[in-house]
């Protein structure tokens, strides 16, 4: 395997850095947060994206996408943790497109993608139901009734949920909470009854919502892959998806220290600039060690996808655990370094703090991915 | 077949022909010398095979008998090298130190006079850096060499010598210019240790072990030849073979990877299991124990991930500055991973000697203790940080 960038995923990598920072800079993020969009994010700038090609890039071509990979996914990710653009293509273009890529029939297949592919249709994953990320603690409960089902429950921390057009639902259809199997993965469109969509405010002011769901009908034509089987289809899209949100947490990281390094070269104090004082050298030289750490875990989990290793799941750990360490450590001392300023709000290093405590969460913590390393490495 | 399926066809049969059983075989590695010694018959036929081909040091030319392989092919006999278990033939400060300086900054003479021995393991090369008076500031060191007629005589000391006892030739920092400023009195010279004013004191390390000598000069002799590029200008040439040092300081980084091929628990998280137990999931018992084990395991793949990513990056390009984030972090993973030993073990890896405990035990606790000089050996972790501040991050000294 290599660990470099093709030339083709780098020049969509570098069209995407391209793209953002003309397009969607910074303060396009602080301008949706200030008028506080309904949507959250800009369906103008995700209606380019899709024309750049973005939204099908884990799509087949059968269904209109270019099937680049998490390889060419990874790259422009990463550009968006940079700038911070809050859009579909985390919860869509890789969430949504890999449920159904990977478990879809052939008329689901056929409904949804082209319209992923297309910009006019986005997806959200309703999983968690607690406050920490835990796959199995699924109590919502879809019920057999002749040939459909009737689904009660409630969901937590959506992300897209608020502003998405179809749910990719995981539901109880047997079994105890905590057990893997008897989790069916249904979707369903928005605007079915017995919906309700609360959209949650988080501290990194992205989109993510609270659902719940009364007596909510579904056919059994809704089902996505197996009753009862949904279990393995998550686990291997959670294993892309949080493997996907590493990139984007290595581009803030990045951001932030490339920010922050700039800082220390110009913010004089003592009659010299203070990135001369050995204090601040050594931490600066420990972040860059970790962001280069972290580079590698991230293309390593990468290529595993694409190459479908079968350690898949162990740098899916890998990823999340050192993207998750890293943008902690350095959003935290982003914030130290930049002084009284990186505590206003008017200065946007802050951004990046909030946006690492929510991406931490989000989809298993490091402790988390902890935990599951050494499962899987059976000790 | 294509060109590199071919060289790996031969490699492998190649291999099959002239690798000794023996040397299929864990075990420790030839260091060769003018005396050399050799712990089984096959390591000296291992030695000659592969010192003829020049696969001691694949990628060099082979006009200075190395191998001439490219990137590409020296990976291939590496993996068919790791898939019959083969040891290396031949280890020294001469292969992953002098030789590559030498090769970037000797002239052709000096090349074919030494880069040869340096490949059939004929002399045994150790490194005169630090003196007791310039640690992490080498550049202030102050051993004299003085031309006279066709001789630099030399005097003063060196320490930290590693296993001066046993080499053969050192290759030594000295300062020929005095009055210049420090960085541009120094020069790279070459030194016989087997005369008269040479003298060596092994040093008794916290580990009950001496791998390290001072080393002194009394009017010691080194013929005007023996200079290494231009005098007065030995400070590149000394920065250059720090980062190969570093380089090679920080595979030990790698330690808790593999359990072996069959496993995917790590050697590491198997002491842990050994000493600590396992409860009835398989899980390692203590369960503080296990995380800090998992965490460590973690860092040492993105670690591994990090020197295989500038491997590629560099392709036959040679180390650089990246080389101190290499030597900063393996080093302290290496550091970490013993501590860790340390805490799974208990009082089992506190012994120093007796019957209590096995030899492997024993082992631990020594090499625990050589894992503080570490971060102290080429260059100082906080060294290495100060390195990474100014030259890859470019932070002012003002």
């Amino acid at each position: 395997m290599s660990l470099l960038l093709n030339e083709e995923q780098q020049f969509l990598k570098d069209t995407a850095k391209e793209f953002l920072q003309k397009n969607a800079p910074i303060s396009h993020f602080r301008n949706l947060r200030d008028s506080k969009d309904e949507t959250g994010y800009s369906k103008e700038v995700w209606k380019q994206m899709a024309e750049l090609g973005w939204a099908g890039i884990l799509i087949s071509e059968d269904y209109g996408g270019s099937n680049f990979g998490m390889m060419g996914l990874g790259g422009i990710l990463e550009e968006t943790g940079r700038t911070l653009v809050p859009s579909p293509l985390f919860s869509t273009a890789l969430v949504g497109a890999s449920f159904i890529e990977l478990a879809g029939n052939e008329n689901q297949k056929k409904e949804f993608l082209p319209k992923i592919v297309s910009g006019d249709l986005t997806t959200a994953f309703a999983l968690e139901e607690g406050p920490r990320h835990s796959p199995t603690n699924i109590s919502t409960l879809a019920k057999k009734e002749g040939k459909s089902f009737k689904i009660n429950g409630q969901k937590t921390f959506v992300l897209d949920g608020h502003s998405a057009d179809t749910l990719i639902v995981a539901a109880r259809t047997n079994g105890e909470i905590n057990d893997s199997v008897g989790i069916t993965l249904f979707i369903i469109d928005k605007d079915t009854k017995g919906l309700t969509v609360n959209r949650a405010h988080m501290v990194d002011s992205r989109n993510a919502s609270e659902i719940k769901f009364k007596d909510v009908e579904v056919n059994e034509n809704s089902i996505l892959g197996d009753l009862n089987a949904g279990y393995s289809v998550i686990e291997e899209v959670l294993d892309r998806a949080q493997i996907g949100l590493s990139s984007e947490m290595l581009g803030s990281a990045l951001e932030a220290f490339d920010r922050t390094l700039e800082y220390l070269k110009e913010r004089k104090q003592f009659g010299s600039v203070i990135g001369s004082f050995q204090a601040l050298q050594h931490r600066a030289a420990i972040m860059f060690t970790e962001l280069e750490l972290t580079k590698s875990a991230v293309v390593g989990a990468l290529n595993a996808v694409d190459e479908n290793s079968n350690d898949r799941g162990r740098f899916a750990s890998l990823a999340k655990f050192k993207a998750g360490e890293t943008l902690h450590l350095v959003s935290n001392e982003a914030v130290q370094m930049h002084g009284g300023i990186g505590v206003t709000d008017e200065f946007d290093i802050g951004f990046f703090l909030k946006r690492s405590r929510v991406a931490e969460q989000i989809f298993g913590s490091s402790d988390y991915h902890i935990d599951k390393y050494a499962k899987l490495s059976e000790y | 077949m294509s060109t590199l399926q071919t060289f790996r066809q031969e490699t492998r049969d190649w291999l099959e022909t002239n690798c000794p059983p023996e040397m299929r075989k864990p075990g420790d590695v030839c260091w060769g010398g003018r005396n050399p010694s050799f712990s089984h018959p096959d390591q000296e036929i291992w030695l000659e095979k592969m010192g003829d081909k020049g696969w001691t040091c694949p990628t060099w030319p082979k006009e200075y008998g190395g191998g001439g392989l490219t990137y590409e092919e020296n990976k291939i006999l590496q993996e068919e090298m790791a898939a019959i278990s083969a040891r290396p033939a031949l280890g020294s400060f001469g292969i992953w130190m002098l030789g590559p300086a030498l090769l970037e900054f000797a002239s052709h003479e000096q090349k074919l006079e030494h880069i040869p021995n340096i490949v059939k393991g004929k002399i045994w090369w150790c490194q005169g850096y630090s003196e007791p008076g310039s640690g992490s500031d080498l550049a202030s060191l102050s051993t004299k060499a003085i031309l006279e007629g066709d001789e630099y005589l030399i005097n003063g000391q060196k320490i930290w010598t590693s296993n001066a006892n046993y080499a053969d030739m050192i290759f030594c920092l000295v300062r020929t210019g005095p009055q210049e400023p420090k960085h541009e009195g120094i020069s790279f010279l070459l030194i016989d240790m087997n005369q008269p004013g040479v003298e060596v004191k092994p040093i008794k390390l916290i580990s009950g072990k001496s791998p390290f000598c001072e080393t002194f000069f009394t009017d010691a002799k080194a013929p005007k030849e023996n200079l290494i590029g231009t005098i007065n200008e030995g400070w590149t040439i000394a920065k250059r073979l720090l980062q190969h040092e570093r380089s090679m300081i920080s595979g030990m980084g790698l330690g808790s990877g593999s359990g072996g091929p069959k496993s995917k628990t790590s050697a590491l998280a198997q002491l842990g299991k050994k000493y600590a137990g396992s409860d009835s999931e398989n899980k390692l018992a203590d369960s503080i124990l296990r995380t800090k084990i998992a965490k460590h395991d973690l860092n040492s793949r993105a670690f591994g991930l990090t020197l295989q990513r500038m491997g590629e990056e560099m392709k036959s390009g040679g180390p650089s500055a990246t080389a101190s984030i290499s030597k900063y972090y393996g080093t302290e993973q290496n550091i970490s991973r013993y501590e860790l030993m340390l805490e799974a073990m208990g009082i089992s890896a506190l012994g120093w000697k007796g019957e209590p405990f096995s030899a492997e035990e024993l082992a631990i606790t020594r090499d625990w203790l050589r894992t503080k000089g570490n971060s102290i050996e080429g260059g100082t972790s906080e060294v290495q940080l100060n390195v990474i501040s100014k030259r890859v991050l470019n932070l002012p000294d003002k």
